[in-house]
């Protein structure tokens, strides 16, 4: 599929662990949830994997896997997408403090 | 279309860079949500960019299957209710590992015959971890969806039965390793790693599932990265890794919480009833549990200085945030510091207790860490406990004897006096009881905790 070799490939696996853990432990408690679900939406990333052998397949089994890896895929981003987007709306800070005028 | 390699890289490396700053962004509540816009800019670079690579066909069958995919996603996202979020993120984890496993199922019948050595490495193992993370999400979500009982599931001899049929799945994929392409290998390493997946969440009771999501999250990652080696695509590679780090950061974060290895959850079908340690309440050195009622909790609450918050899963099960943030705020014109303590394996999965409160409007600089908390116990008048009950208790600081012994617990008896809401007498997950609800400045508000929390609405709003 590709020209880059194995060697490479392994490089940047290795870097994406040292960055995914640093970036990652910079995250708050309060955000495991929404850091949950965030990174549900990224690995949905395997839509291009999905794409790519349902856009070659040419016998029914492929055509058929290759379908119901689409659907998932598909679901997985867009549904992780949502969720995350809903939930982080939710996320607040305390009204400045102008009490007793406010109202729900 | 895109014919030229190096754009094609170039595009997905800006994904790349997009998912990055998605995760970055998350490291304050307020930027996360622009975050989750670049990254979703970024998962649409790479989308688009795929479907112009050369040579992609089957276009009414892409368009149809992402149409049904995006309704299905849609609809899930919009109707479900934050209590249920650990189901919804076990089963967005398991629909993930599912497409992951199908891609290798597919790459593997497309290309037999000229898989090389670490193809068949990578396919095996995309394959393995993605059914595993497929099936095993399903009984996840079933029990917190409670289509199954949440305790332990449990049969003699279940680890060494677990252990034969991983083991023969790893044994597959040598063979497929080891140049056996016939169809029926990756099928049976399918079918192996499916039923894997199964019984190894099956004996995970459901206080554990903090522990379990998260590393089912981390599998869902790992098996889109050994997708990209399959494929030779690094958007994959490091996409599914940034997951898998972040799924393993927060399994090992959440075994720490509970003083456990993750071996010991996940092999150790904790939550069963405890027949030796602690299971007899000692009563006979006089103290009782002593029970109060709504109007007696109101008159302590309002005319406390400070009042911490302690929710748990009761909280979440009865659905009583929105009227435990009423209380909160009753308290507050009264002129009350009221404060929320947040245990970090409190609920059903990492952050639980911080979505269902900023679902219920709480500010999130009203939520309090463990660590931030615990120093403030002494001053606090009145803990009021709503539905946890093992992070409370003090046995984890001073009962060897106790299973539940290290592990970091909320300070609670450190406060001037004790309110803890419950339904009954009945011990926790972990199947002991709590010396806590002996102490003498402990009462019990017994029953429904959103129901008891609308009688002290109605009470405080008359003290």
């Amino acid at each position: 599929m590709s020209d880059i070799s194995l060697v490479i490939e392994i490089t940047v696996l290795v870097l994406a662990i040292f960055l995914g853990f640093e970036v990652i432990s910079k995250v708050p408690t309060m955000l495991h949830t929404p850091l949950m679900s965030g990174t549900n939406f990224i690995h949905g990333i395997v839509i291009v994997g999905a794409i790519i052998v349902l856009g070659h397949a040419d016998d029914t089994l492929l055509k058929v896997v290759g379908f119901i890896a689409m659907v998932l895929a598909t679901a997985n981003v867009v549904g992780g997408w949502f969720v995350t987007d809903r939930m982080l709306e939710m996320f607040k800070r305390r009204p400045e403090p102008r009490k007793g005028e406010d109202k729900k | 279309m895109i014919s030229d390699s190096n754009v094609v890289g170039v595009l997905y490396l800006v994904a790349i860079v997009c998912f990055i700053f998605a995760l970055r962004f998350l490291s304050s509540p307020r930027h996360a949500r622009k975050g989750n816009w670049v990254g979703g800019a970024g998962m649409l670079v790479a989308i688009v960019t795929t479907l112009l690579l050369d040579g992609i066909g089957n276009w009414t069958l892409i368009v149809v299957g992402g149409v049904i995919g995006s309704a299905v996603g849609v609809i899930g996202a919009r109707t479900v209710r934050m209590t249920a979020m650990p189901q919804m993120v076990a089963l967005f984890n398991g629909v993930g590992g599912g497409a992951a496993a199908l891609v290798a199922l597919s790459e593997f019948h497309a290309m037999s015959g000229v898989l090389t050595g670490d193809e068949a490495v990578s396919t095996s193992l995309s394959a393995l971890i993605g059914a595993i993370s497929f099936t095993g999400s399903i009984v996840a979500f079933a029990k917190l969806q409670e289509l199954i009982g949440g305790r332990p599931i449990t049969f003699p001899g279940q680890n060494v039965f677990n252990s034969a049929i991983l083991l023969g799945g790893v044994g597959i994929a040598v063979a497929i390793v080891a140049n056996v392409e016939g169809q029926w290998a990756i099928w049976t390493l399918l079918a192996l790693a499916s039923v894997f997946g199964v019984m190894f969440v099956l004996p995970i009771g459901g206080a554990d599932m903090p522990v379990v999501i998260a590393l089912l999250n981390a599998f869902t990652g790992l098996a889109a990265s050994a997708t990209g080696f399959v494929l030779g695509s690094t958007v994959l590679i490091v996409s599914g890794m940034l997951v898998g780090a972040s799924g393993t950061l927060l399994t090992l974060l959440m075994a720490k919480a509970m003083n456990r290895s993750v071996g010991n959850v996940l092999f150790g079908a904790f939550g069963q009833v405890q027949a030796g340690a602690g299971s007899s309440m000692r009563t006979d050195d006089g103290r009782t549990v002593r029970a109060t009622t709504p109007d007696d909790v109101a008159v302590q609450l309002s005319y406390a200085r400070k009042v911490v918050v302690v929710p748990g899963y009761g909280m979440a099960v009865a659905q009583a945030q929105h009227d435990v943030r009423q209380l909160a705020e009753l308290l507050e014109e009264k002129g009350v510091d009221v404060q929320y303590a947040i245990h970090p394996v409190a609920g059903r999965m990492p952050g639980h207790m911080n979505v269902l409160l900023a679902e219920a409007n709480v500010p999130y600089d009203q939520l309090k860490e463990m660590d931030e908390i615990n120093s403030e116990f002494p001053q606090t008048d009145v803990a009021l406990v709503i539905g946890a009950n093992d992070v409370t208790n003090p046995a984890a600081r001073s009962d060897t004897s106790s299973p539940i012994y290290g592990m970091p617990i909320l300070d609670v008896d450190k406060a001037q006096s004790v309110i803890v809401m419950k339904r009954s007498m009945k011990p926790g997950f972990a199947g002991i009881d709590n010396e806590l609800y002996l102490e003498p400045q402990t009462t019990m508000l017994f029953g429904d905790a959103k129901e008891s929390v609308v009688k002290l609405l109605g009470a405080v709003k008359t003290t």
